[in-house]
């Protein structure tokens, strides 16, 4: 039993880094209609950012998050302003193209610039140490990233629903032209909101450069498990996005304490399952 | 002048739709463009909320160009646009819905509040805090109105206001649509229900084929049969 809890709480800590993946794709698609391929490479940029000022500046752990950030940020706000835009109102195979050759892009641009090491993870002396839980050593940092991811949740929930920027979002998100119609500036929106999908990405990335090895191909991993998060959620629903990552992140860590050999099975398994039963996904269709 | 149209052409896709439509509203009035469905009305209150802008033409607001402006500029510049098929933001409640267009209202000055469009529309405090997507057909229209009413406009386009509602309702909404005029609020409506602007308009343009084919004081339009008969009789 004691083996169940301790597993089930490291895969909190893993659905936590879906989740911040997963919240991000879906702000993008909820609000702009950008079905982002390319959202798990700003996932990789934020690590190699964090890394970078880390490892290599030395800046602490605080700062070196807020470089990633700033770095991610800027890479959105001209991912959405020069190439995203001019597509909106193209078939959904634009984007698709689009974000997939950005993915090459941030692939070889890492290569180019940090080379084909991998990122192998330091923890910062903040968050080194372990508590017990059931009895075993946990990892003070894992625990940190749960309290983070469920943090950035409720950050995102009050963005929505208690401030005006939220509300236009939320106005934007199903009724674009109206929105312009009563006042909102519907392209400056929309890239803010791309940037605010972005900085969600690259939290993520950030944060998992103590504990994850990173490389240059990271982002095609990560966004493949993203989706199928967000299959399993319902694309478009945060709520969705957040209850899609816990089931993945938690049944995945379970099923490689007891059935290791067929964990990816396991995960698609779900997946096919949902689609089949609810194919809009477990919260598709509301917000 | 609060609203000129001279003389604009308008595409939707690739058929022409405005063929050179030119009509203006003065300052403190409520003008109705009367016509049958697909005459072009809709088009009209588009063109000049700049959701399908014109090829040719110019629109001035208060003396202002916008033809070339945005629908959120044009939205600043102090038109608030009720849409045919409302358009309520379906994730927002009804308060949420009003408050969202009186804090994007760039035109301060005015003085619509949630409790006055409350006070217009009383039904719509008793759906306050129902999300806009499960208010009904009739709840909508109001609200549509109402957040229309709260960007503090100088102009008010209103697009099929009595369409699908009761009877009783569209005494309602006629009553509502002179309440707005007299608060300074000039009113450029669309609609194919000759009874209801013939309660609610001063003025009436008719519009067939893309051009506006008469204009009249609308007591005058109805009592013009042939005209009643030829462009409005289904």
């Amino acid at each position: 039993m004691s083996n169940f809890i301790f597993q089930a709480l490291n895969g909190l800590s893993s659905a936590m880094f879906l989740w911040l993946v997963a919240a991000g794709l879906t702000v993008a698609f909820g609000v702009c209609g950008i079905l982002n391929v390319a959202h798990g490479s700003l996932y990789m940029m934020g690590a190699y950012f964090a890394f970078t000022s880390f490892q290599i500046l030395g800046l602490n752990f605080w700062l070196s998050l807020v470089f990633a950030l700033i770095g991610a940020g800027i890479i959105g706000f001209l991912m959405e302003r020069f190439f995203l835009r001019r597509i909106y109102d193209q078939p959904i195979e634009f984007q698709l193209i689009l974000t997939f050759a950005f993915i090459l892009v941030f692939d070889n641009l890492t290569k180019m610039i940090w080379g084909t090491m991998l990122i192998i993870p330091t923890m910062p002396s903040l968050f080194q140490g372990t508590i017990p839980i059931v009895g075993r050593p946990f990892p003070i940092y894992n625990l940190f990233i749960i309290f983070a991811g469920i943090a950035v949740a409720l950050i995102i929930w009050v963005i929505l629903n208690k401030t005006w920027w939220g509300m236009k979002l939320r106005a934007a998100a199903s009724q674009r032209e109206m929105a312009n119609a009563i006042g909102i500036n519907i392209p400056m929106l929309f890239t803010a909101a791309f940037v605010f999908a972005a900085l969600l990405a690259a939290i993520g990335g950030a944060l998992s450069t103590p504990i994850r090895v990173c490389d240059s191909g990271v982002g095609g991993a990560v966004i493949i498990q993203a989706f199928v998060v967000t299959v399993i959620g319902g694309l478009g629903s945060l709520k969705g996005a957040f209850v899609g990552a816990l089931i993945i992140g938690v049944i995945g860590a379970l099923c490689t304490l007891y059935v290791p050999f067929i964990e990816l099975f396991v995960l698609y398994l779900i997946m096919a399952v949902v689609l089949i039963i609810r194919p809009q996904g477990l919260f598709g269709g509301e917000r | 002048m609060v609203l000129e149209v001279n003389d604009i052409v308008t595409f939707y896709g690739q058929s022409l739709v405005l063929d050179g439509v030119s009509l203006e509203v003065d300052k403190g009035e409520v003008v109705a463009l009367l016509g049958r469905n697909g005459a072009g009305k809709t088009t009209t209150l588009r063109s000049v909320m700049g959701l399908t802008p014109p090829r040719s033409g110019s629109i001035k607001l208060l003396g202002i160009e916008i033809v070339g402006k945005v629908p959120f500029q044009v939205a600043a510049l102090g038109i608030g646009y009720a849409p045919d098929d409302r358009r309520i933001f379906p994730d927002l409640t009804t308060e949420e819905n009003l408050l969202l267009a009186g804090h994007l209202s760039k035109r301060k000055n005015g003085d619509w509040s949630v409790e006055r469009v409350y006070n217009l529309f009383p039904v719509l405090r008793d759906v306050r805090t129902r999300k806009g997507g499960f208010l009904s057909g009739g709840e909508q229209k109001m609200l549509a109105l109402g957040r229309a009413l709260m960007t503090n406009p100088a102009l008010a386009l209103i697009d099929e206001p009595s369409e699908g509602l009761a009877p009783l309702m569209v005494a309602a909404l006629a009553k509502a649509i002179r309440e707005i005029r007299d608060t300074g609020v000039t009113v450029f409506l669309a609609d194919q229900n000759v009874r209801f602007c013939r309660k609610t308009a001063d003025r009436g343009y008719i519009i067939e084929k893309g051009t506006i084919q008469y204009q009249d004081a609308m007591k005058n339009i109805l009592e013009n049969e042939e005209i009643v008969k030829k462009y409005l009789v289904v």
